[in-house]
């Protein structure tokens, strides 16, 4: 449904622009009908780029991407909110989503003055209930009300149905749960996958793999703005092959076993080029002879659904 | 005992009346235990951290006494509870990351910060460089300014800054909870290392991710709504709770293993009350399975089998 197809963005940094930074280096991936694909990576790993990228909210600098086959990635005026009428996101922070001047309903209110303008109020209002209805709340109990008097849970629930009331085939979710307790970020969650089954397809962005692994078929293991793993979220879980993917997983706290020491490394060693493996200064395995430290290993695709990008693992090699 | 909490009551004073924040805590913590504070947001946690150490207005003392190695603590009195701060009492704030002082040299703040306290920061220096080491910061750090270093390393930063005169309670508080899951992991470890190493006697970690108790800390303490819920061996919090609100909580999360499409995992209905007016007797009473008429008196924090205490009155029964 919707492929990203070698993606880049570049920033420019330092006094006078004159550094580039890559937030996003070629990243290709789809994500198909029906499905939730996680995007996850630390802090600064451009995860969220990628997803306003999506969203149009910030430009790319060079690359595709394609929704339904169509190039979408300069998209303006009409053409643009009619992308919107396809694609929606939803943020981090509920809380700063809303303008606390105004009721919470008022999100509802500007979807209906840009895209629904000539609907009837009584046919509005019954497609408001039954947006609010599917995403688990009822209409009565939080309709009508300020920011500050819905929970967390609630006003992140309430941006979705937002979503919701355009008919959406995909949806952003940009770490929409790390902000929610525990006993209701389960319930957004549950949420997530009722809309997949009903043929959304979703993007999850998040830095939890616990939550990730959860919700998801395929999931996208981001570094340094590269795809260092990607494929059927099972495999990838199961058996990791990247090193910063093995790390990551064995650095995962979990509730069935507990860590084991020294596989954390925090110090880098050895400063590679631009151009090598981004994981060259933390990675245990790294080979100078493979070249790593001066080229970037690209994805390889090691087993079905199953992509790679590192030279130790490489087919033959 | 190293600290002993007894009857301890901390409001909020507000323009529309007291937050019941804290609501009569009693428990206690052994020496060089690593307790873990968990519960939603709002549920006390960190007031019941900070009211050990900074009792900042609105924060209001409403009785209770706080012992800590058999020495009384004036947590009511700011000015009295400088003696007792740093030295024996030590906090690593949430958000260390803005922790420091952005217009310092890290060297010059903490020198600055030791001599308020009458301690020299030369003859602590080779002890400081020391444990820069033990948490794999090079000693050039303290010629920087805290701009320089990344999120985990000024966390590790004001770790080390913390625990320097080695108190007897350290409180952590989320100390986690913005870093990426491999400095979070060696931020955790560290913690165990410096109780291990005797830096800090013991500590209360605060956070609402349990995930990571179950991997550093020695026992649990579950707050719900302002009261202590549970308090047992991380264990047993994990693999048999016992109060209903532990027992919703821990099956809410989601683990590597389990998939949306196999196992559904279920939140618990409803919100937490609001402090301002809290109901009388249990405070999860509504969102709560097995709730039933006797719960509208608040129950009795109480020892259901050594070092397993639980506020339940269901649960309390079948016991008795």
């Amino acid at each position: 449904m919707l492929s990203l197809d070698r993606v880049t963005k570049v920033y420019r940094v330092g006094t006078f622009g004159g550094k580039e930074l890559r937030a996003v280096n070629e990243v290709s991936f789809d994500i198909k009908e029906g499905e939730v694909t996680s995007l996850i990576g630390e802090s600064g790993s451009g995860k969220s780029t990628i997803g306003k990228m999506i969203l149009h909210l910030i430009s790319i600098s060079s690359g595709a991407i394609k929704f339904k086959g169509k190039d979408v990635s300069h998209l303006s005026g009409d053409a643009l909110k009619e992308y919107y009428r396809n694609v929606q996101g939803v943020f981090q922070d509920p809380f700063s989503s809303y303008n606390p001047i105004f009721k919470a309903d008022r999100v509802f209110t500007n979807v209906r003055e840009e895209f629904f303008p000539d609907m009837q109020d009584a046919a509005w209002r019954d497609k408001v209930n039954s947006a609010i209805e599917s995403v688990g709340m009822n209409p009565e109990h939080v309709l009508n009300k300020y920011p500050h008097q819905l929970s967390g849970g609630q006003l992140q629930r309430f941006l979705i149905a937002r979503a919701l009331l355009l008919d959406i085939h995909f949806l952003v979710a940009d770490e929409i749960i790390s902000m929610l307790d525990a006993s209701t970020r389960i319930d957004v969650l549950n949420l997530l996958a009722d809309l997949k089954l009903r043929g959304l397809a979703i993007l999850f962005i998040t830095h939890d793999l616990s939550l990730a692994h959860y919700i998801s078929e395929n999931a996208v293991i981001l570094y340094r703005g590269c795809v260092a793993e990607m494929g059927a979220t099972e495999k990838i879980f199961s058996h990791p092959i990247h090193p910063y993917t093995k790390m990551l997983m064995a650095s995962v706290p979990r509730l069935d076993e507990k860590w084991k020491t020294g596989t954390t490394e925090l110090t880098s060693k050895e400063i590679g080029t631009p151009e090598g493996c981004p994981y060259f200064d933390r990675c245990p395995v790294a080979d100078k002879a493979l070249g790593c430290d001066r080229f970037r290993p690209t994805l390889q695709e090691l087993e079905p659904n199953h992509f790679v990008a590192c030279y130790r693992y490489e087919k033959n090699g | 005992m190293s600290l002993q909490i007894t009857d301890l009551k901390i409001y909020y004073q507000t323009l529309r009346g007291e937050v019941q924040a804290l609501e009569s805590t009693t428990f206690s913590m052994a020496d060089g235990e690593i307790m873990g504070l968990a519960g939603e947001s709002g549920c006390g946690k960190t007031t019941l951290g900070h009211s050990l150490i900074y009792m900042k207005p609105p924060m209001k003392y409403m009785g209770g006494q706080v012992l800590l190695d058999g020495e009384e603590l004036p947590i009511w009195d700011m000015d009295r509870m400088n003696e007792f701060r740093f030295k024996k009492i030590s906090i690593i704030p949430q958000y260390a990351m803005n922790a420091m002082n952005p217009t310092r040299k890290i060297g010059k703040m903490i020198s600055e910060l030791l001599g308020s306290r009458g301690v020299d920061f030369k003859a602590i220096l080779p002890e400081l460089e020391r444990r820069l080491g033990l948490v794999k910061l090079s000693t050039s750090v303290l010629d920087m300014y805290p701009i320089e270093l990344s999120g985990g390393m000024k966390q590790r930063m004001v770790m080390v800054l913390s625990t320097l005169l080695n108190p007897s309670l350290l409180i952590a508080d989320e100390i986690t909870s913005a870093l990426d899951v491999a400095s979070q992991k060696a931020v955790a470890e560290m913690l165990v290392e410096f109780r291990n190493q005797g830096y800090c006697k013991s500590a209360i970690v605060i956070t609402h991710d349990i995930s990571i108790l179950y991997q550093i800390a020695d026992s649990i303490l579950i707050m719900y709504a302002g009261q202590l819920a549970e308090k047992a061996s991380t264990e047993t919090i994990i693999h048999a709770p016992r109060h209903p609100y532990t027992k919703l909580l821990i099956s809410s999360l989601p683990e590597i293993g389990i998939k949306s499409t196999e196992k559904r995992l279920t939140g618990i209905p409803g919100n937490p009350p609001l402090l301002l007016n809290p109901p009388v007797g249990c405070r999860f009473r509504e969102r709560c399975p097995v709730a039933f008429e006797k719960c509208t008196e608040a129950p009795p924090f109480i020892e259901v089998e050594p070092g397993h205490h639980i506020a339940c009155w269901k649960e309390g029964e079948t016991n008795a």
